[in-house]
């Protein structure tokens, strides 16, 4: 299958704000259950354990008139809440019989009040992670709220999720994650031939697609991109920071790339990425769920660094790691976390040399002449005075 | 014109220059800590732990009371301004930038002496995102040493066993040890235990002062004048001898004031006639302070019940500090705090008092900073409307940004929004 197939199959899901893809997996047997969750984090193996669907909400996009949406929120509030309120009160949502808020910021954290207000026939929880990584300390009680979550979601599912049930599934995505793994490894190789476009709208299929097919649509991938001959640019390679939450335009990664970056990195849709290394598949699978989150996880702007000393080295890191020769802090406006973040993360780039530039966008940004212009200025400066 | 201009002087009443005298001797404390030897702790408002904080001899700075200290003097906007030279993005909340260009400038106290850098950050992660950040930043700015207590908030609108079990543990084996470590002083859990006594009655008496708002006329304003009554209970003083005294000295006078039929105290006296009840949702602008409260009190509107009176603890439905279950108590006490309630409890809450205090309106002052309350209120608005029958109306302002406060546009609304009530009376009279 050729990377064009697969990518148009990508983009349809992609534009579908109707998630017809959902409705039809959902249609073809009564008993089948979808579970909505928003950034950044939830664990989906309890939810597909559950013989469920786990489905990504990550707002409205560009494409998408938010008219209701707006009357929900003040003109200083972020876009994606007032563009999901906009897809549940269209109608667009009616298939989640199920949606989860994980703990992000306060933004997303009143939604799941104002979801539990407008839409009380839908299980609605919030779902809060710690911030204290000591196992008997934040471990316990993260345990418990997996043990609260699953509860949960075992009657919505109208069955028991039993701890094999959650085994299973646990290789079912420890596999998506070596996937997404070997496709983020392949495009820091070959970056021409893995576009971020396109790496972009993978990941987005994932959100949206029964995780056995993603699979199979990621090694199709990797396969026909590998043969692929595509023409190499004199492109720098750049790391792309801040779009964890509030999804940029597709456009403007595109007008990233255009503006002469190669991304090599970056924080889209880290639910795919959370865990960096495969979940056991013996003991106890809630225990491993925890330990893996707090001992092997990602950290972003939502997580807390206990030890000063250590904020932004991830992303010095990845630069590093990643052969790349500077960040783009792309943040949505009004994101707390993000925006709070920046300046101390700006720091860490700053002494260790690291070029950067900064800018906001929001889901429905259409000008993208700025944004190019400030990319290809950054691009140009890095290709002429960079020490590398 | 020439009246505006004309000096107010302030009324002041015994509690009110107790309360002046408590927070220039805690000023006192901060900056003369270099000379005194004594630790400085800074941590937040809501999830304040003052009594816990006092076993160990250490003084409590709040940079919120800071950023407000500034705003009312009119200094936060060059602090604000420094922090967003320095990269802090306009979009994100004034406190924090006030807090980082104050101390750009010197971080000099109200009293004119310089803050000493606090020997420790308490991080008191309770119902407001920006506070992990915020203390992540002032980190990096004094290079101290943090604990962090997160206290998870009440998604499902209820505490669980497990929520209560990860605060107590983390007092217990996390901020214990490590205020023991910073102070050189042993944890005692007797003088916890007196503490909190303390504080139980504080809080009864900060509950009945409330509550007042009932009577008609109310003899308090509970959100202008309540900011004043809720400052030594949400800062460095409870648990102290001084909050019991000051609440004692606050309840006398509200209970000559009903006594006397007389209305709630404003900056320019007694208000005179009670003509509208109104319960308010969000913090009030700090910078245009009395600009804002004069709107209300030169119409006849009294605030009777808010809910910014209730960030840093909610008391009025029952909670108190109780002595004989010191660390569980200290959690429910955090983990009850208003912006950790989630939005169906807020609501109710609110609905509660438009009904009990018997309030002719709903009005929100959202803040731009503060997405922690912002978040969500244009649906709690319309639900107290459908709820209840009364007009609510929406003002927009910002804590300590004074770029943010629209003093004509404000006024126009607040008009608007009385001329409405007055009509609503007079549809149901005529009905």
């Amino acid at each position: 299958m050729s990377t064009t197939k697969i990518i148009n199959r990508c983009q349809a899901l992609f534009d579908d704000l109707d998630f017809t893809a959902v409705g039809d997996w959902k249609a073809a047997d009564s008993t089948r259950k979808v579970i909505g969750f928003m950034p950044v984090y939830v664990p989906r193996e309890i939810i597909h354990a559950g013989g469920m669907l786990p489905v990504g909400i990550l707002g409205g996009g560009d494409q998408l008139e938010v008219i209701h949406g707006d009357a929900y929120y003040q003109s200083y509030i972020c876009r994606i809440p007032r563009s999901t309120i906009e897809l549940g009160v269209t109608g667009r949502l009616d298939f989640v019989d199920g949606l989860l808020f994980p703990s992000i910021c306060d933004v997303i954290r009143n939604l799941s009040g104002m979801w539990k207000l407008m839409f009380p026939d839908v299980y609605v929880r919030y779902f809060d992670v710690p911030q204290n990584y000591d196992d008997e300390i934040g471990g316990n009680y993260y345990v418990n709220e997996l043990q609260e979550l699953r509860s949960g979601l075992e009657n919505v599912a109208g069955r028991a999720i039993t701890d094999d049930d959650i085994r299973r599934s646990v290789a079912v995505y420890n596999e998506n994650r070596r996937l997404i793994r070997d496709l983020y490894a392949f495009r820091v190789r070959s970056p021409w031939k893995a576009p971020s476009s396109e790496v972009y709208l993978l990941l987005r299929a994932g959100m949206v697609l029964p995780v056995e097919e993603h699979n199979q649509m990621l090694v199709d991938y990797l396969a026909a991109a590998e043969s692929q001959d595509r023409a190499m640019r004199d492109n720098c390679r750049i790391v792309l920071q801040g779009s964890f939450c509030e999804q940029p335009p597709l456009n403007l990664i595109k007008s990233i790339e255009l503006a002469g970056c190669y991304i090599v990195d970056d924080d889209f849709m880290l639910v795919n990425r959370w865990l960096f290394d495969d979940i056991p598949l013996d003991g106890d699978p809630i225990a491993n769920l925890a330990a893996a989150f707090l001992h092997g996880s990602r950290e972003t702007a939502a997580k807390y660094q206990p030890d000063g000393a250590l904020k932004g080295k991830y992303l010095v890191e990845s630069v590093r790691d990643n052969a790349a020769e500077g960040v783009i802090f792309a943040a949505p406006s009004f994101c707390d976390p993000a925006l709070l973040d920046r300046p101390m993360l700006a720091k860490a780039m700053t002494k260790h040399n690291i070029p950067y530039i900064s800018f906001k966008y929001a889901e429905n940004s259409g000008q993208m002449q700025p944004i190019r212009e400030q990319a290809g200025t950054f691009a140009d400066s890095i290709k002429l005075w960079s020490d590398a | 014109m020439s009246a505006d201009k004309t000096p107010i002087e302030v009324v002041k009443e015994p509690s009110m220059l107790k309360q002046k005298a408590m927070i220039a001797e805690n000023y006192r404390k901060l900056t003369g800590a270099p000379e005194t030897g004594r630790k400085v702790v800074s941590t937040y408002v809501p999830g304040n732990l003052n009594e816990l904080i006092m076993c160990f001899d250490m003084v409590n700075n709040l940079p919120e009371i800071n950023a407000i200290q500034n705003g009312m003097r009119q200094k936060s906007r060059g602090m604000i301004m420094e922090a967003e030279k320095m990269g802090h993005s306009e979009d994100v909340c004034t406190y924090v930038k006030a807090d980082i260009g104050m101390m750009a400038k010197g971080n000099i106290a109200p009293n004119g002496e310089p803050l000493p850098a606090p020997d420790l950050l308490l991080l008191s992660y309770t119902g407001c995102f920006t506070f992990m950040k915020w203390f992540e930043l002032l980190r990096d700015e004094y290079g101290c040493e943090t604990v962090m207590l997160q206290v998870p908030y009440e998604g499902d609108g209820k505490v669980t066993e497990n929520m209560r079990n990860f605060v107590v543990k983390q007092l217990k084996e996390e901020v214990i040890p490590t205020f023991e470590r910073i102070s050189g002083v042993k944890f005692d859990i007797d003088r916890l235990r007196e503490n909190l006594r303390r504080s139980a009655a504080a809080e009864d008496d900060l509950v009945w002062v409330l509550q007042s708002a009932k009577n008609r006329p109310s003899p308090i304003d509970a959100y202008f004048g309540g900011v004043f009554y809720i400052g030594p209970i949400f800062t460095a003083f409870r648990g102290t001898d001084d909050a019991v005294e000051y609440y004692r000295l606050l309840r006398q006078e509200i209970e000559a004031r009903i006594a006397n039929g007389q209305g709630p105290i404003t900056p320019e006296g007694d208000m005179g006639s009670e003509k509208y009840r109104l319960v308010v949702e969000g913090p009030p602008n700090w910078t245009s302070f009395r600009d804002f409260w004069k709107m209300f009190y030169d119409e006849g509107a009294v605030v009777v019940a808010s809910t910014y009176t209730k960030v840093g603890g909610v008391y009025d439905f029952g909670f108190r500090h109780d002595p004989d279950h010191p660390l569980e108590s200290l959690a429910d006490y955090c983990l009850g705090c208003y912006t950790n309630r989630n939005l169906p409890q807020r609501v109710e809450m609110i609905e509660n008092y438009m009904s009990e205090y018997e309030a002719d309106g709903f009005l929100i002052n959202s803040i731009k900073s503060c997405n922690s309350f912002s978040a969500g209120q244009l649906l709690i608005m319309r639900e107290i409307e459908d709820r209840t029958g009364k007009p609510a109306a929406f003002v927009e302002s910002d804590l300590v940004d004074p770029r943010y406060f629209s003093k004509a546009n404000i006024k126009n609304r607040l008009e608007s929004y009385f001329q409405m009530i007055d009509q609503k009376r007079q549809g149901a009279a005529a009905a």
